[in-house]
């Protein structure tokens, strides 16, 4: 455990070197994560007639920008990277670390999060010169949570990740349960439509899944939508509880895959 | 003893379908499974500091094997202990101990130079950086790694690639060495030069290497002891050279002119004769007087050596599926 903890540096330093190696494919990933501004321009149109269930427009400016901070910081493509390395044998690489692939897979992601921060850059300098910075929250308290909330929702995604990239030990292709996982993270997680929008019914199943945690929640905290730092602090709690749940799911889908592995390549 | 396998199997289930889309849209409902036998009951024990070539044809069940021996791959029956750990535990100080290189496998970071994997490895095997930076300069001396180190992976040529891939697998000193093609596509250079490097990295380390290859000039350089295994059951386990002797007991006489062409016939048979050199295959018992007879007429120009292993494993390979009762292993020295 100690020599991990003692690898975990050299190993985001590795991740950072690799992303800027790759820094055009970033790019390029995070130009296909734009859909918080193509839903900004949609619901503005509408505020700007009249608020929308209590969100004014620049309600919505705010929550689609932070969504637009939060999803780029806190996303990755670990499950796509997995299910190729299990698909082609080059996972067998990593296996053969006296270390858990997790570690390996760690380091590589968290070793991108700088670049991310310098590219969701210019969206928070526009956050911060239109209307919508009156609705971020700024007391101590509600900050200090944002900040949890966002390396919770890092965490929780990457448990997610690391759970649907271990499935590429039981199908041929982990990819078409990825685009599905895709579609229901969409509407669930409030990426398409802020969830205090959503109808009763889709609030009430979203309430009880994982997604809200990953994006919905950390955003509503941010824009001041739960004024009440307790509640904001629970939201966080179970956020993380989720976090923690997940990563072990991943821990024993990673286990149980591994005996069914059968390294091809080579 | 380093490695000790006992009854080990490996089978695989399969999915099997005929071409066509009316094949692939009734595999959606209804599939077919073959079981496959890659390893079908193999024993053998090799032990410290040997060096054992691994033979057989393609399909044979040597890359299953060795992906068991280091832990990848789970035995669906058997035993198998390697330096003293049940490998698809993957234990954190059994993988310390080993390595396995696979010649059409790059662990390489593609688009980052040999360094950046070096540093990982160091950090992940958890070598002191005092003892890294002393075996990198090793390495670099004794592989010839000056100035590729610092260039992207993917800028490398395939035997400097190979090079770096050795170094890289090697950077934690393992004592047991899981070798599979190391050599292919490599031009003959290199592989002699990757040669040299396994049997001084075996004398220095006093490490376990099993070395699976094409190229049976690897496993005569390398290895007096082979392991064959053919449809995966072990078909021979022994010395090299008393397989050799036992399969093919001739030996190939080759001279330089001298030899009047009415004698030449008398002498063997002829398996060669170009650019004005014979090559004669002689049995044993006759070769002392061959060889007298042509010492007489062409001098001192004159070769006596074993038939290619190529020839040796195309004979076992033939006899053991003809039903040929299998030659027994002799012990090597």
């Amino acid at each position: 455990m100690m020599r991990a903890a003692r690898a975990l540096p050299t190993l985001i330093r590795v991740g950072m070197v690799e992303a800027i190696a790759y820094r055009a494919e970033m790019v390029v990933w995070l130009l296909t994560t734009t859909m918080p501004l193509v839903m900004l321009g949609l619901w503005t149109s509408v505020a700007d007639e009249a608020p929308f269930r209590a969100w004014a427009t620049r309600d919505f400016v705010a929550y689609y920008l932070v969504a637009l901070v939060v999803r780029n910081l806190t996303s990755n493509w670990v499950a796509w990277q997995i299910s190729e390395e299990v698909r082609t044998g080059a996972v067998s690489g990593r296996l053969l670390r006296p270390v858990h692939p997790f570690l390996g897979y760690l380091g590589t992601h968290l070793g991108a999060v700088p670049l991310r921060a310098i590219a969701v850059a210019p969206v928070i300098a526009i956050m911060m010169a239109t209307s919508a910075r009156g609705v971020l929250v700024t007391d101590a308290a509600h900050l200090a949570l944002v900040a949890a909330a966002i390396v919770g929702a890092w965490l929780l995604t990457f448990g997610v990740f690391l759970c649907l990239g271990s499935l590429g030990f039981f199908l041929d292709k982990a990819m078409g349960i990825i685009e599905v996982y895709f579609g229901v993270f969409a509407i669930m997680s409030g990426y398409l439509i802020p969830l205090a929008l959503l109808p009763g019914w889709v609030r009430a199943i979203a309430q009880v899944l994982p997604f809200r945690s990953m994006l919905g929640d950390p955003v509503a905290i941010a824009i001041g939508r739960v004024p009440d730092a307790g509640d904001a602090a629970r939201l966080v709690a179970l956020q993380w509880a989720w976090a923690i749940g997940l990563l072990a799911l991943a821990t024993w889908l990673w286990r149980t895959g591994v005996r069914r592995y059968e390294a091809f390549g080579g | 003893m380093t490695i000790e396998v006992a009854g080990l199997s490996k089978h695989f289930k399969v999915h099997r379908r005929p071409p066509g889309l009316a094949a692939a849209v009734r595999s959606l409902w209804r599939r077919r499974y073959d079981t496959v036998k890659a390893v079908d009951d193999v024993t053998f024990t090799i032990a410290r500091g040997e060096r054992v070539g691994f033979l057989g044809p393609n399909g044979a069940g040597k890359t299953t094997t060795m992906k068991v021996l280091s832990g990848l791959l789970h035995p669906t029956a058997g035993t198998v202990r390697v330096e003293g750990h049940q490998p698809f535990r993957r234990e954190p100080d059994f993988l310390r101990r080993i390595t396995l290189v696979m010649g059409q496998k790059q662990q390489l970071l593609w688009d980052l130079p040999p360094s950046e994997t070096y540093a990982l490895n160091r950090a992940v095997f958890g070598v002191d950086p005092a003892q890294a930076r002393q075996t990198i300069a090793e390495l670099t001396e004794l592989l010839g790694l000056a100035g590729l180190t610092d260039k992207p992976t993917r800028q490398l040529s395939l035997g400097e690639r190979m090079k770096c891939e050795l170094a890289a697998a090697l950077l934690h000193r393992p004592t047991t060495l899981f070798l599979d093609e190391p050599t292919i596509g490599l031009d003959v250079a290199m592989q002699v030069t990757i040669r040299d490097f396994i049997r001084d990295y075996n004398q220095r380390h006093d490490a376990t290497v099993l070395l699976t290859s094409h190229y049976m000039d690897d496993v005569v350089a390398l290895c007096p002891r082979v392991i064959v295994i053919d449809g995966g059951r072990l078909i021979h386990d022994g010395d090299l050279r008393a397989l050799v002797k036992t399969m093919i007991p001739d030996k190939l006489v080759s001279f330089t002119g001298g030899v009047p062409a009415e004698e030449v016939a008398r002498l063997g048979e002829v398996v060669k004769a170009e650019g004005g050199r014979t090559t004669v295959r002689v049995p044993e018992a006759r070769l002392r007087e061959v060889v007298s007879h042509v010492l007489d007429r062409a001098g001192a120009d004159l070769a006596v050596e074993d038939p290619p292993l190529e020839d040796v494993m195309r004979k076992l390979f033939k006899d053991k599926r003809a039903g040929a009762p299998a030659p027994a292993g002799e012990p090597a020295p």
